[in-house]
């Protein structure tokens, strides 16, 4: 088996796994990440979103074969101090119940703001539809990604 | 005799501006053909093949074959993708897509959305998990190109109109039968039923209802 080479959070890592190992089992159980987490396994709980680059995708369904190469981010990668808009309003509105769905909720928060800065109630419905939280924190969700957006203008309001 | 003698060349030329004529004849026929019920609705399609009409059309054939590949593009394979609203469908009984992805822009899904976060270049293993194929998309907001809840008559003009099919001409509609995401039709993954004719009887019945005139059936 030749390794395959994937950049993950910035460092380069060769994996000695099988092409199709699912790339969520090599995130967690060769590199050794849990920040990730395994919900359903079959595309349809979000749980396990990275960064594939710069995308959300679902690494319980994504063969490692796919990530060869490529640039992953997981949610230890998301920022440098935990201090990504997304991770601080999450902080400030303390939106976590159990925490299970969360950092796939951030993950794919984090894209939806990258692409609309400014989301209405609607786009954060459409852009984290993908995202399911069995203690039904979505409404905190939603606070939390308005509170991000606010943030992240006030930033950019600054360095203008 | 020398090939390049001026007795071979103009009859050479002439041959050709002949096939090129009729080509062009057939493919503005052809073209034309959907519309021409448009512009009379109440006339019945079989009337309206001109007595001089080239070899190949013919609308009883046509319409014909249309019936087979009406039958292929409403099963759920082809229209899950083509719904009429900008949320795909999904399963045999073509429900709506769980989690509701968007069609967005390009067709390719927003944001966190996007189809291809789930649905990967191949078919994931196992029952009823995301089908999976490189071009996975559905038609962009520019050309929704919708099955879902469309008669035959409404269709057929529908798939000849270059204004709703995404700007193809007649010889890019026939390549389409074989576009890799159609295709993928046909190797669904487990939990899906085939469309009810095979890839190589849609290709047929395609290509015969294009080319003996793409008639509308009766609206
Ligand atoms: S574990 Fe991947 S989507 Fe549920
Ligand atoms: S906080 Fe418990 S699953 Fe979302």
């Amino acid at each position: 088996m030749s390794s395959i080479i994937i950049t993950i959070n910035g460092k380069d890592h060769s994996l000695d796994v099988d092409p199709q190992m699912p790339l969520l089992w090599a995130i967690r159980d060769v590199v050794g990440l849990k920040g990730t987490k395994y919900g359903c396994g079959v595309a349809q709980c979000g749980a396990c979103t990275v960064h594939l680059n710069g995308e959300a995708v679902r690494s319980c369904v994504t063969k490692v074969s796919r990530a060869a190469g490529q640039k992953v981010v997981t949610i230890e990668g998301l920022s440098k101090n935990n201090d990504h808009p997304v991770q601080r309003a999450w902080q400030e509105i303390d939106v976590p119940q159990c925490g299970y769905c969360h950092s796939g909720q951030i993950m794919s928060a984090a894209v939806l703001l990258r692409d609309n800065p400014n989301p209405t109630d609607a786009d954060i419905d459409a852009g984290m539809a993908g995202n399911i939280c069995r203690c039904g924190s979505y409404l905190r969700v939603r606070k939390a990604i308005h509170l991000a957006a606010g943030m992240e203008r006030k930033v950019s309001s600054r360095n203008e | 005799m020398n090939p390049r003698s001026p007795h071979t060349s103009p009859r050479w030329l002439n041959q050709k501006t002949m096939a090129m004529l009729s080509v062009g004849l057939f493919v503005t026929t052809v073209v034309t053909s959907a519309f021409t019920e448009e512009r009379t609705p109440t006339t019945r399609p079989f009337t309206l093949v001109p007595a001089t009409a080239p070899v190949g059309r013919d609308s009883m054939a046509s319409v014909k074959a249309f019936a087979n590949v009406y039958k292929v593009l409403m099963s759920p394979r082809c229209m899950n993708c083509h719904p009429a609203g900008d949320i795909p469908l999904q399963g045999d009984d073509s429900h709506r897509h769980a989690m509701a992805p968007r069609r967005g822009i390009d067709g390719k899904g927003v944001y966190a959305m996007k189809c291809t976060n789930c649905h990967q270049p191949t078919n994931t293993p196992g029952l009823h998990t995301p089908p999976g194929n490189p071009d996975w998309h559905l038609p962009p907001a520019t050309a929704r190109m919708v099955f879902q809840g469309r008669t035959p008559n409404q269709l057929a003009r529908q798939l000849v109109d270059p204004k709703q099919n995404g700007g193809k001409n007649m010889a890019q509609l026939l390549e389409h039968a074989h576009d890799g995401l159609v295709v993928a039709g046909w190797t669904p993954g487990e939990g899906r039923t085939l469309p009810p004719l095979s890839h190589a009887e849609f290709t047929k019945a395609w290509t015969t209802w294009i080319k003996t005139g793409a008639f509308a059936p009766k609206p």
